[in-house]
């Protein structure tokens, strides 16, 4: 035992004689949460990063069986589904887990946003953690298409054609996505190539500068601490308080992922075909639905515009708004509390929950 | 002190020849970023591919299509609905709807060309009644030869 000790202790010697650990544990050490009522927010980001984390290896696992090609692709995923060695299980989580990714990170944004923690000094960590959720959605089309199933084969298809309506580097952009005029093989392969490479390379980069900055700048204390004294501040240590609280959270989700993926497996569907009408109930991932359901309502030509690209042009400012949100909350930036963003997030939230259900309600 | 000042006096000959290789090498740079960007824009841009051109496509016999039924056929790489009506007569449109690119169907219940996607109709001459298509179905011409039923497009 005492040969153990000293062992731990010669290792830790030598490693520190050369990397100058210590003082990165005398810094973790310090690290601490702040402890108050809302201190429940603070666990999403990190479920949300377990989340990815359940994705990466789940998708490298498919990726031994997964054939890419326009004549493979739905028989590949149905080899997996029923001749792989727990395959269903695997493809199963792997879709579970990035609907629940998106769902943390849809939680954690607006977690964010009313606890106002995105303001100064921490805007980049909002600038980069809104380009990881549209990463995020990059991640969760291109990956729709794979399975080339006719639901996703027609969401795609209306999809890539959305991006046709913006004026002028539409079109260049739409067949840059689908590798030609149509949706084919030829989108599969690309799509294939987003998902699997040019989008893990990109989110590589700003989901290590996100977690560096939170490093760096410690976690957001709450708005209305400034007016506190030292005395009336709670805080939690992060090691071990917090981490275990978070492991322990970690556990659960991994349990909430397994019953889901095991007792609602993902169906695959029918392989798609382009000349088969669309059938019913075509639609995209859900956390796409209030935007596709909101271009229903809009007519084919409002005045003189497109409706199409009415629609776009909403949701693209509405977007860019909500991304600027550390530069034009001036109020909060100075410390002032400002109620009118409170209404502004609660109705966005109306406004994506209702319309995300009537999608599912009026099929 | 005396040596930097002067490099950095505006007579030495030595900073017109300083900016100069500053251009040199900023040129180059910039050329050799183009020959590495160049090739990867035009890489992602598809090739044209050779299409199959079809004029006229024979879809079966007058007889085998039901009264108030539509199919979808293969005109080269393009859909299109073939529509038999109420009265017996034939109708062909292009099958891709003009709002999102989905492929429409006929609806007998509605007597009418649907569009599962976004609820989007036209009537029987293709032309968008309801929902947002923003225009009407691109038509196809039909021929009756005989009893066979064929579609063409004018070229015109």
């Amino acid at each position: 035992m005492i040969e153990l000790t000293s062992l731990k202790k010669r290792i830790s010697a030598w490693i520190d004689e050369r990397y100058e650990i210590s003082n990165l544990i005398s810094y973790m050490k310090k690290k601490s949460v702040p402890k108050f009522r809302a201190t429940f927010w603070y666990y999403l980001g990190g479920i949300t990063l377990l989340l990815f984390i359940v994705q990466v290896v789940s998708g490298i696992l498919l990726l031994m069986y997964y054939k890419g090609t326009e004549n493979l692709a739905f028989e590949s995923v149905q080899f997996i589904n029923t001749k792989v060695y727990f395959g269903w299980l695997i493809r199963s989580i792997h879709s579970w887990s990035a609907n629940l990714m998106i769902l943390g990170a849809f939680l954690h944004m607006f977690s964010v946003f009313f606890l106002r923690s995105y303001r100064k000094p921490r805007e980049l960590t909002w600038y980069t953690g809104f380009i990881l959720l549209l990463l995020g959605f990059g991640f969760g089309f291109s990956g729709y298409l794979l399975p080339w199933n006719e639901l996703a084969y027609f969401a795609t298809k209306v999809g890539t054609d959305i991006v046709k309506q913006v004026p002028f580097v539409g079109h260049y952009f739409m067949v840059l996505l689908r590798g030609g005029e149509e949706v084919t093989g030829a989108t599969l392969s690309r799509f294939y190539g987003f998902h699997v490479a040019v989008l893990p390379a990109i989110f590589t980069v700003f989901l290590t500068a996100h977690l560096m900055f939170i490093q760096r700048q410690g976690i957001h204390e709450p708005e209305d601490w400034k007016n506190k004294s030292e005395s009336e501040r709670s805080y939690m240590p992060f090691f071990p308080n917090f981490l275990l609280r978070d492991l322990l959270l970690w556990l659960i989700v991994i349990n909430i992922l397994a019953i889901l993926a095991v007792f609602f497996p993902w169906e695959l569907g029918q392989k798609a075909n382009a000349f088969a009408p669309a059938p019913k109930g075509i639609r995209p991932e859900w956390y796409f639905m209030f935007m596709f359901q909101t271009l229903k309502y809009i007519p084919g030509k409002v005045w003189f515009i497109d409706g199409e690209l009415l629609g776009i042009g909403f949701f693209g400012i509405a977007g860019f708004l909500w991304f600027m949100l550390p530069f034009w909350d001036k109020r909060t930036k100075i410390g002032i509390r400002n109620k009118l963003l409170n209404y502004i997030g609660i109705i966005v939230i109306m406004f994506i929950i209702v319309l995300t259900i009537l999608g599912y309600v009026l099929e | 002190m005396n040596s930097s000042n002067h490099i950095g006096s505006p007579e030495s000959p030595k900073k017109g020849r300083r900016e100069f290789i500053n251009y040199l090498l900023g040129g180059s740079f910039a050329a050799w970023l183009i020959s590495i960007v160049y090739p990867i824009y035009h890489f992602l841009e598809p090739p044209k591919v050779e299409e199959v051109k079809v004029s006229n496509l024979k879809v079966g016999k007058v007889g085998d299509m039901e009264k108030e039924s539509g199919k979808i056929v293969k005109f080269g790489s393009k859909p299109v609905l073939v529509v038999r009506t109420a009265a017996g007569d034939y109708k062909a449109f292009s099958a891709t709807c003009t709002h999102l690119d989905c492929i429409v169907q006929y609806r007998k219940d509605y007597g009418q060309i649907y569009c599962a996607c976004h609820n989007g109709r036209y009537d029987l001459n293709g032309r968008n009644i309801s929902g947002p298509p923003p225009a009407p179905l691109a038509k196809y011409n039909i021929a009756i030869k005989g009893d066979e039923v064929i579609v063409f497009k004018d070229e015109s």
